[in-house]
């Protein structure tokens, strides 16, 4: 798409959107949202990025091995904090007793292990998005 | 033959499900199954156990975590069954004109 309104309008969008989507992801635990929206909303960014400057420069800036690695990375992490309570003594995926720190009320870093489940998975749906999207624009 | 066994199969199958269907609590009884004691549990106890104002959140990481981890292993096999399909193109670019 060879339009300079559109690219430049990208430009000024995007960040935006990113941090939106990390917002959200972050933010799991605390507000309406989590890893899934959250994950989709920073994949739109990447997208709308494909969609408007190519394939070619889109998948320089997230190239396949990068993503697999990220989306098997997502669930790697996600495994090993369950297996901690494992190895504390207690059920697959036990949060509190298992001794994850539980912090204050309402911060960011409170909830034992569920910012950080939802942050893995939210990397993980976003680039599952992104590569379903680079899949199908490489077959046209 | 095949056909008419499949057919008496799938024929017996169906009204064993309709019959079963009259046996179903009727939606939104205060005595159906589904209204046990959990929901009240998650809404009581969910704030001390988890320490997350949003509950929702809550069950879907920490008390439904494991039913969250099939549904990452969904998505991970849906990628892996489209880059199966579509990704030959991929392949070929890498391995230079390895094509048959």
């Amino acid at each position: 798409m060879n339009d300079l309104i559109v690219k430049m309008t990208t430009k000024l969008v995007l960040p935006f959107i990113q941090l939106y989507g990390i917002y959200v992801i972050i933010h799991g635990h605390l507000s309406p949202g989590g890893a899934f929206p959250g994950g989709a909303i920073f994949a739109t960014s990447i997208v709308l990025f494909t969609i408007v400057f190519g394939l070619r420069i889109g998948q320089k800036r997230l190239p396949h091995h990068v993503s697999s690695k990220l989306e098997t990375s997502g669930i790697f992490v996600f495994i090993v904090f369950g297996l901690t309570g494992i190895l504390m003594g207690y059920q697959f995926l036990t949060n509190q007793e298992a001794g994850f720190p539980m912090g204050e009320w309402g911060r960011v870093f409170s909830a034992g292990f569920i910012p950080i489940i939802t942050f893995a998975l939210g990397i993980k749906v976003m680039s599952a998005v992104v590569t379903l999207f680079h899949t199908m624009m490489e077959e046209e | 033959m095949t056909k008419i066994f499949t057919f008496l199969m799938l024929g017996g199958l169906l009204f064993v499900l309709l019959t079963s269907i009259t046996e179903l609590p009727t939606f939104g009884e205060s005595y159906a199954p589904a209204h046990n004691e959990i929901s009240n549990h998650y809404i009581e106890q969910g704030p001390e156990d988890t320490n997350s104002p949003n509950l929702i959140g809550a069950i879907i990481t920490d008390y439904r975590a494991f039913d969250t981890l099939g549904e990452a292993t969904v998505l991970f096999t849906a990628i892996a069954a489209v880059v199966a399909i579509l990704g030959v193109v991929h392949h070929k670019q890498d391995k230079g004109d390895n094509h048959e």
